[in-house]
């Protein structure tokens, strides 16, 4: 059967903020553009995790009347803290001794996910034609090597990749620009990187996992507004990570764990440090009495300015966290992707109306304000790859005294995947047993996603030598990808005395770790079927 | 022959259902809402026999909220005709369903009405029966199989000692079982065409029905945690154990 074809001025991928701010500001520019826009998940907004402390700069640019138009954009941030966390103890660092980007007083505590669906609602109004459900699953080229458009992923095939009876082809989109909006660690974005080269003299892209869990808490510990922050335990001095804990509306609190994915000793567990963390005195007495009611957990970039690639290409522009906006000392990157989305979309328009080639992104991004954050943020990250400490000395005089214009750019060494170091070199880390109380396991927290893969289909995770988990990885790191993945997707199994990796696909939450942290970079994250993966509420 | 099927827009079968604090109900803010499962089947089994040349018209028809519009459309998408929306608001029960949906079927005169046998939400498995009874069309509940013999349709139900098979004359109301077939994915074309496809919106006060509920609910609760399991050491313990507290032997 052969795939049919539909034809736009501007096909995007991915309805996150880049995505849909991209589509908004094409519309306003041109009324007479046709554009879609594919998301995978099954609605806007399922697949979108993010603290969320929202900076609206760039909310203000695009919509300026958004107060009145309902938006999902309610709780100012009214107080904030900062602590260091001893495993017993904790310090609290004076909010006028942070740094001015780690000040949140005009920001607001927001759910990502509620603002994406109000971002499509604009977009739809405006005549965007949005669909969910649709994963982009492959990059079509023309002749001449420029992006030619996506194709959606075929749906109804089973397990071995044969038509069940409802069988459904995919159908190419052919866009005269396409816009790649995936979010961190998309997987078109990824092969665009590397066909075009676009991180060629850039450093590594670095990143992190998150963690968020909602919790409904107890009045008296619900502070409307307070903006909390903490590092130190129970991460070692040597592991890059904090948390975050937001008392949003409704006596909800968003809690979250962020832990570099640069770490080095395998047996480390990131959701296991994050349930550990909950358990400390200052975030347990927040939460005790409390009912958890969302967990997610996502990949995100932390790679700034140094690893930024390339953002167009013959054909196409890459928005948002695909490319790699986030601010990191600021933990934001809501306002800097929608800002890139703007950027793209004026330059789409230029590109249209006075046959500008895309190459002029560069220079409105260079004189952006985007452009500008990420060049001030840019020698936090690395220097805590010195450790905590000295991580905290150096961002102070970067930060306060020298606002971010040091004259030297220090450098990403490694990739994520390069960084662990073999387990018979590391020591093993014991974590406590859940209580069901505070911390939990796996198997109850994958619940709480609602994430879900029609069972009869193609694995959605790739092993490029499906020997080399057990052969190579289970040997040297004791394959750790049964500790990273956040919902237990991966599992050594003993069978009759030999072992067997099982990947059990269907639980997967799309937050590309795998792909990223894999030491031989083995599993590739493909699109399943549409609609699979979580479906997230307000995250 | 002219095909109704009634569809419901319900929580999302993948969502975990949190009750609400005040005990008044569940979640529904920011919670992913879907077509009820069994009737994505009776609208997949009233497409075919439209595919089949056994029917010359599928119409949708939903009762809810405004964004059942969605569901309507959805129906549209996977190759319903129209659709029609009947707009109501708060709870509405089976009884008050089934009224409607009988004023529906005087007007639209179909040959069949499909549905799912109940909807995932109140579990209810009420409306079709009733609205058999409002007809006084002969029903053919839990279908997993069905087939169209001149004026009289061959239905296979679902029972709890396996597999039984009628005949009914048509007219006739039809529940349908998930195993009555695989509901088709709807085509990135046929969304785009199913937006151009027409829906008539109604107001449930405008066909004369009394909606109001006629059962008060008392409160909605969480199910019991299931506690957690021990484990013992010798099969003694066990049988002392199945014996004496847990009293099953």
């Amino acid at each position: 059967m052969s795939r049919e074809t539909m034809e736009y001025d501007v096909v995007i991928v991915g309805g996150g903020p880049s995505g849909l701010t991209t589509a908004i500001r094409l519309k306003q520019l041109n009324s007479e553009l046709n554009i879609c826009l594919l998301e995978k998940a099954s609605e806007i907004g399922a697949h979108i995790l993010s603290g969320n402390v929202f900076e609206t700069r760039a909310l203000d640019e695009l919509i300026p009347g958004w107060k009145e138009l309902n938006s999902p954009i309610k709780t100012k941030v009214t107080k904030e803290k900062f602590l260091f966390l001893g495993k017993n103890k904790s310090l609290s660092w004076p909010t006028w001794l942070l740094p001015a980007v780690q000040k949140n007083h005009k920001n607001y505590i927001i759910s990502l996910a509620n603002l994406c669906r109000w971002l499509a609602e604009q977009a739809e109004a405006l005549g965007v034609e949005i669909f969910p459900g649709f994963p982009a699953s492959e990059i079509l080229y023309n002749d001449d090597g420029s992006v030619k458009g996506v194709a959606t992923q075929d749906m109804g095939l089973d397990k071995e990749g044969n038509k069940k009876d409802s069988y459904e082809p995919g159908i190419d989109l052919v866009g005269k620009v396409t816009v790649f909006a995936e979010g961190c660690r998309g997987h078109l974005g990824k092969q665009l990187i590397n066909k075009f080269e676009l991180d060629k003299g850039k450093d590594p892209q670095q990143y992190g996992i998150g963690f968020k869990e909602i919790w409904e808490v107890d009045e008296k510990n619900h502070e409307v507004g307070m903006v909390m922050h903490t590092a130190g335990w129970p991460l070692d001095k040597n592991t890059y990570g904090g948390s975050f804990i937001y008392h949003a509306e409704n006596k909800q609190v968003f809690l979250g764990y962020v832990i570099g994915l640069d770490y080095k000793n395998p047996y480390l567990s990131p959701f296991d440090e994050f349930q550990r963390f909950k358990t400390h005195p200052a975030i347990r007495k927040i939460i005790e009495g409390g009912k958890r009611i969302s967990y997610g957990a996502r990949a995100l970039i932390e790679g700034g300015f140094q690893s930024l690639p390339k953002m167009f290409m013959p054909g196409a522009l890459l928005v948002g966290c695909d490319a790699g906006t986030l601010n990191m000392p600021k933990i934001k990157g809501s306002h800097t992707a929608m800002k890139s989305g703007m950027i793209a979309a004026e330059t789409i328009d230029e590109h249209f109306k006075l046959k500008k080639d895309l190459s002029i992104f560069e220079e409105k991004f260079k004189n952006s304000w985007v452009y500008d954050e990420l060049y001030k943020a840019r020698n936090v990250k690395p220097s805590f790859s010195w450790g905590l400490i000295l991580g905290i000395i150096f961002t102070g005089i970067d930060q306060i005294l020298f606002r971010g214009r040091m004259p030297f750019t220090l450098k990403h060494k490694h990739a994520d995947h390069e960084t662990l170091k073999p387990a018979n070199e590391m020591p093993k880390i014991e974590y406590p047993k859940p209580d069901n109380v505070i911390t939990f396991d796996k198997t109850s927290s994958v619940y709480l996603t609602g994430t879900n893969h029609a069972d009869n289909q193609p694995v959605h995770l790739k092993l490029k030598d499906p020997h080399l988990p057990i052969s190579y990885t289970l040997e040297k790191f004791d394959e750790p990808a049964q500790r990273y993945c956040p919902v237990g997707v991966y599992e050594v199994q003993n069978e009759n005395n030999v072992q067997k990796f099982v990947i059990n696909s269907q639980n997967c939450i799309h937050c590309k770790t795998c792909d990223i942290k894999e030491p031989s970079q083995n599993i590739t994250w493909v699109t399943p079927e549409g609609g699979g993966g979580p479906k997230y509420g307000n995250m | 022959m002219k095909i109704l099927v009634a569809v419901k827009r319900v929580i999302d079968y993948n969502v975990q259902i949190r009750v609400k604090e005040d005990n008044t109900g569940v979640v529904t803010d920011n919670v992913k809402m879907s077509t009820n499962p069994p009737d994505d089947n009776a609208i997949e089994e009233a497409v075919k026999i439209k595919e089949a040349g056994k029917a010359t018209e599928v119409v949708a028809v939903s009762i809810g909220e405004e964004k059942a519009q969605e569901t309507v459309r959805k129906a549209l998408a996977v190759g319903a005709d129209r659709g029609i929306l009947v707009k109501t608001d708060g709870v509405i029960e089976p009884l008050a369903v089934s009224k409607l949906l009988q004023k529906i079927v005087e007007k639209e005169k179909p040959d069949l009405v499909f549905m799912g046998k109940q909807a995932i939400d109140d579990d209810c498995n009420q409306t079709g029966q009733m609205l058999s009874a409002l007809l006084n069309w002969p029903q053919a509940t839990f279908a997993s199989k069905i087939e169209i013999k001149d004026s009289k349709l061959e239905v296979t139900r679902e029972i709890d000692e396996g597999l039984e098979t009628i005949e009914i004359n048509v007219p006739a109301i039809v529940t349908c079982d998930l195993r009555l077939n695989e509901p088709r994915y709807a085509s990135l074309p046929n969304i785009m065409k199913a937006k151009k496809k027409p829906i008539e919106q109604l107001n449930a006060s405008d066909l004369g029905v009394d909606i109001t509920p006629r059962i008060e609910q008392v409160k909605v609760e969480e199910p019991p945690k299931r506690k957690a399991g021990i484990k013992v050491t010798s099969v003694a313990e066990l049988v002392q154990k199945l014996k004496n507290e847990a009293k099953v032997i």
